[in-house]
């Protein structure tokens, strides 16, 4: 892994990997590469249904709740938490990478622990806002929410937010059960055997990617 | 790795404690760029100073400088081979085209259901945005 890199090293030239990383990272990022142009695709068809719409809802005043508070105006406050839950869960990740890298099997099982939790929480905190939403009659189908300008609005917009959170929803959820998995090798001492942690680092690059999601969906739902 | 020597074992501890400090650095910018977008919207909801085309385009160019931060530092790309860079970042040009062409056409797709169905049937205030508009391009 630590083989010096210098700017003369024929990378092409065979005998070794041209990327230089394993075959099972590099698979990951051209795995990660496809499902970026699936969302990409998602939210591009959202922008689109978006563009061709004389007006849109306004994410004001559709996301302004927060649990324990009632009626409480707070808009943006529980996505801030949501997002806030995800970087904190990306940061421990990292940092159980880098136990990895080092071998401290103890310190991989308890950064990958608040891992899970995080994601725990980011889907608690998921599962809330679609419960809270669908009392309030928004479904795949049906939208309670008048447009910004004040006319009736089609189901556009429950649809796309349904179907994109929905999808990321779902790529948490694997990742938490990967995370839980990775977790149970750790303290089973498979990777201390092993000699390396890279099945860490692989499930960390898909658990950034469902960060790295999270930023445009954040932006392109909540801000836009 | 596997010839670990005393001296490579120091290097690695060095090496990490640098690591470490970039791991919470990141953190930082990606909560304090969050904090910036959700201040900005706040500010934008209650006086609606920054026009929005204005805020919009801050929030895009934030949310690409997240996504920067978090493909380079957290999933370690920014220190990889350029060969590996490359392969990634390339097909993503993609995009452009992408997201280019799909938004053109959802806005030519609302123009032309506003300037091509006049006499459609439409509830009152869709046709005031009618006339106006109309009466703007005339």
């Amino acid at each position: 892994m630590d083989t010096a890199v210098t700017a003369k090293k024929k990378w092409w030239s065979g005998g070794h990997s041209p990327f230089n990383v394993s075959y099972g990272k590099l698979m990951m990022w051209y795995f990660l590469l496809s499902d970026a142009f699936t969302f990409g695709a998602l939210l591009i068809s959202y922008g689109t249904i978006r563009f061709m719409s004389t007006s849109w809802p306004d994410p004001n005043e559709v996301f302004r709740s927060f649990p324990g508070l009632g009626h409480a105006n707070v808009p943006m406050g529980f996505v801030s938490l949501m997002t806030f839950i995800l970087i904190m869960s990306s940061v421990t990740m990292v940092l159980a990478v880098h136990a990895g890298h080092q071998r401290r099997q103890k310190d991989v099982a308890k950064w990958l622990a608040w891992t899970i939790v995080g994601g725990i929480a980011f889907l608690s905190c998921q599962a809330w806002e679609w419960t809270h939403l669908y009392h309030e009659g928004a479904w795949w189908g049906r939208n309670p929410f008048v447009n910004a300008d004040g006319t009736a609005a089609t189901s556009n917009f429950t649809n796309f937010f349904f179907t994109i959170t929905g999808f990321h929803g779902l790529h948490v959820t694997s990742g938490v059960v990967l995370n839980i998995i990775i977790l149970s090798n750790v303290l089973k001492g498979t990777y201390e055997d092993r000699g390396h942690y890279e099945m860490v680092e692989k499930v960390g690059l898909y658990w950034h990617f469902v960060d790295l999601v999270w930023v445009f969906v954040f932006t392109c739902f909540y801000l836009l | 790795m596997s010839n670990t020597t005393y001296t490579d074992a120091g290097q690695d501890v060095h090496v990490a404690d640098s690591s470490t400090k970039t791991i919470w650095k990141t953190f930082w910018i990606l909560l304090i760029i969050t904090i910036v977008e959700i201040t900005l919207a706040l500010i934008h909801l209650n006086t609606g100073f920054p026009p929005k085309l204005l805020v919009n385009s801050i929030f895009i160019g934030l949310t690409i400088v997240k996504a920067f931060f978090i493909v380079a530092e957290f999933m370690h790309l920014g220190h990889e081979i350029k060969n590996l860079i490359m392969t990634i970042m390339m097909p993503l040009l993609l995009f452009i085209w992408f997201i280019i062409a799909f938004l053109a056409d959802g806005d030519s797709w609302k123009n032309m259901r506003k300037n091509l169905a006049p006499g459609t049937a439409k509830p009152v205030e869709k046709v005031q945005v009618i006339h106006e508009e109309g009466g703007h391009h005339e």
